[in-house]
């Protein structure tokens, strides 16, 4: 087993577009780690430099104590699932799983060992006989995992393994991913673009934009305290609530005239200058009193079974509010809300960045 | 989500597709069919008599021993030509499929040769290899070679398959680059992982993923060798030294038009017609079929 070490790593494409933008991150031995970020966000790409599939255009990437910069993919000693399987359509199942092994030489009856009790774990071993175009989406994602698990490598890379199944299958999946990665103790890296797959799947988060990487930290971390506007509205569903406010005094913010207190608010704000101001769907109390509280006005209800989303507008800006089922009348059109100070975020307008305790 | 147009009536279906019946009959089944006719019947030498014969005509054909030289020839040239016809588009399709400067300059030139008549590349190659004139008989009997495709029936041979072969590549090397860039990147980059080297590879998944496009080529090239090589053999060799390179197509034309047997030249062309009859039945059924993966 290796950890992953990436030292500002870049990645620049003809035409001189860089995609990835000098990225350092340390992946722990044996840790599951999820790059998430909106499509075009550099994840992929770094992903493949990490198995050698891009070249590294600077910066070094380290598997174990080993720089790779300049090894072939073959001998990094890894393992891809890719998004479509890129299984061998040719090969049957037992074929697909040998064929990494077969390539390297390993003895027939170790082989055959591997591969049948890689099957075993993945329950497609009465499959092995078949041709990838016989099998379902779920079971040819199976075999895609079954071919990378025979090899036993250092680290496990997957690029949106889930991401061609239905919803049902891939929550199905996903679990089966997270149990297998436990019970492998393999370092992992995964991409994915769903955040929910980010926060179920990862011990360390990385959260990506434009090339860059935004925030990295346990799924909690960056739930409960994200760096950025950015993290704070892509992690969360649905999305971050951003208010334009003003900056009353230490603690204390006003959003529309109305004040607000908040406890985790960097010192030394100027008194009248503009902030913005985050507020989760699921974290202020609708119909509540506190110490703070917002006026809401309604526009639409949706429906989601146990929750509500209520839809609207706060101080001019679009608002969502998220509530149990039966706790409001459906047709109401004004909310107040209160708001727990602790779960007021601040973010600079201009940096973006969040403007907490340091 | 299948959108169709709904055609009421019978005459405009008919109208659309009066030209295409048309042409094949008048081009396609009526020849036919006279060559049938005509294959059982012995006209006399002026072509002012002719007489019902059964099948006389294809009873002597198969006397004689030109006939099976003529097989012979055919089956050494399709299977040369095809086999390196192929290969090689198959070696200039997967370089060109890489990543390389200038690449679509590249594959615009490699089809160039296909629009090359037939007849024209010929006298091309056989003024390029011609024993006295050839610009490259020279550096060929510099080497000790006694190089002379008009008297020696394998340098005639030689001759027509590089010809032959060179007018078929860019073919195949369409058909081989579209096979090649259908497959999926990621299966290939798959295989890289999996530790095989760039020529494992190929053997391993390239190489079998492309087999219903070879195998739809293969056929092809022998169709084309059989009939579309007239032009090249023709103008290079016109069937000589002595016969040597007459291939059955080719002994169709020297038979009928030349030695007035027209007789006995229907007969081998209802023959040929049965040889393509089989072929694309053949293709038919196995290319939907065997080659799937």
């Amino acid at each position: 087993m290796a950890g992953v070490t990436l030292d500002t790593v870049r990645k620049i494409y003809a035409g001189n577009v860089e995609a990835v933008k000098g990225v350092s991150l340390g992946i722990e031995d044996g840790s599951f780690c999820v790059l998430v970020g909106p499509s075009g966000c550099g994840k992929s790409t770094l992903l493949r430099m990490i198995a050698g599939l891009e070249t590294i255009s600077g910066g070094e990437v380290k598997i174990g104590d080993r720089v790779v910069n300049q090894v072939e993919p073959a001998d990094r000693d890894i393992a891809m699932v890719f998004q479509n399987y890129a299984l061998y359509p040719h090969m049957s199942v037992y074929d697909n799983m040998a064929y990494g092994l077969r390539n390297r030489g390993t003895p027939k009856d170790e082989i055959e060992k591997r591969v049948k009790e890689a099957a075993r774990i993945l329950a497609i071993e009465s499959f092995l006989g078949r041709k990838p175009r016989q099998l379902s989406g779920g079971q040819r994602q199976r075999v895609a995992m079954g071919r990378a698990i025979v090899r036993k490598p250092q680290v496990f890379l997957f690029d949106e393994p889930l991401s061609n199944l239905d919803a049902k299958l891939r929550v199905q999946m996903r679990v089966e991913i997270k149990r297998l990665q436990r019970a492998l103790g393999v370092t992992s890296i995964y991409v994915t673009h769903d955040q929910v797959e980010a926060m179920t799947l990862s011990d360390k988060l990385v959260v990506m934009s434009g090339g860059q990487i935004e925030q990295v930290g346990t799924p909690a971390e960056v739930y409960r305290r994200p760096e950025t506007r950015f993290v704070a509205t892509f992690i969360g569903s649905p999305p971050m609530n951003i208010l334009p406010g003003t900056v009353e005094g230490p603690g204390r913010v006003s959003v529309g005239g109305q004040s607000i207190a908040v406890t985790d608010m960097r010192d030394g704000l100027t008194p009248g200058s503009a902030i913005e101001v985050g507020l989760r769907p699921e974290d202020v109390q609708a119909g509540g009193t506190g110490t703070s509280s917002l006026s809401m006005d309604v526009d639409f209800v949706e429906e989601l079974g146990a929750t509500q989303l209520f839809h609207g507008k706060v101080a001019g800006a679009e608002f969502i509010v998220q509530a149990s089922t039966g706790q409001l009348p459906a047709d109401t059109r004004k909310l107040t809300l209160a708001v727990d100070p602790g779960n007021v975020h601040l973010f600079d307008p201009q940096t973006t960045k969040r403007l907490g305790r340091v | 989500m299948e959108k169709r147009a709904h055609i009421s009536g019978w005459t405009l279906p008919l109208l659309l597709i009066l030209p295409q019946m048309a042409i094949t009959v008048i081009f396609f089944y009526w020849p036919a069919s006279q060559a049938i006719w005509q294959s059982f019947l012995r006209e006399d030498a002026f072509g002012l008599a002719s007489e019902f014969v059964g099948f006389e005509n294809y009873a002597a054909l198969f006397e004689q021993p030109e006939y099976y030289r003529a097989m012979i020839t055919t089956a050494i040239f399709s299977s040369l030509v095809a086999f390196f016809s192929l290969a090689c588009a198959l070696l200039l399709a997967s370089q060109a499929d890489k990543n390389i400067r200038g690449g679509h300059a590249f594959k615009t030139l490699l089809v160039w040769p296909y629009a090359v008549a037939p007849a024209i590349a010929g006298v091309l190659w056989l003024f390029m290899f011609h024993p006295t004139l050839g610009t490259l008989s020279k550096p060929i009997k510099a080497t000790g070679i006694d190089w002379n495709p008009m008297l020696n029936a394998n340098h005639a041979m030689t001759l027509l398959v590089l010809s032959a072969t060179w007018k078929q590549i860019s073919y195949n090397f369409l058909f081989f680059l579209a096979g090649l860039q259908a497959i999926p990147k990621s299966v290939i980059e798959a295989a890289a992982i999996d530790g095989a080297g760039p020529l494992r590879r190929f053997w391993t998944v390239i190489f079998p993923l492309l087999s219903p496009t070879t195998f739809f080529l293969l056929v092809v090239n022998i169709v084309y060798v059989f009939f579309d090589t007239f032009g090249i053999i023709d103008a290079v060799t016109g069937g000589g030294p002595a016969g040597q390179t007459t291939t059955l197509v080719y002994k169709v034309y020297a038979d009928g038009r030349l030695g007035g047997d027209l007789g006995g030249s229907a007969a081998q062309s209802v023959i040929l017609m049965i040889i393509v009859i089989a072929l694309t039945a053949i293709q038919f059924r196995y290319v939907e079929r065997k080659v799937q993966y």
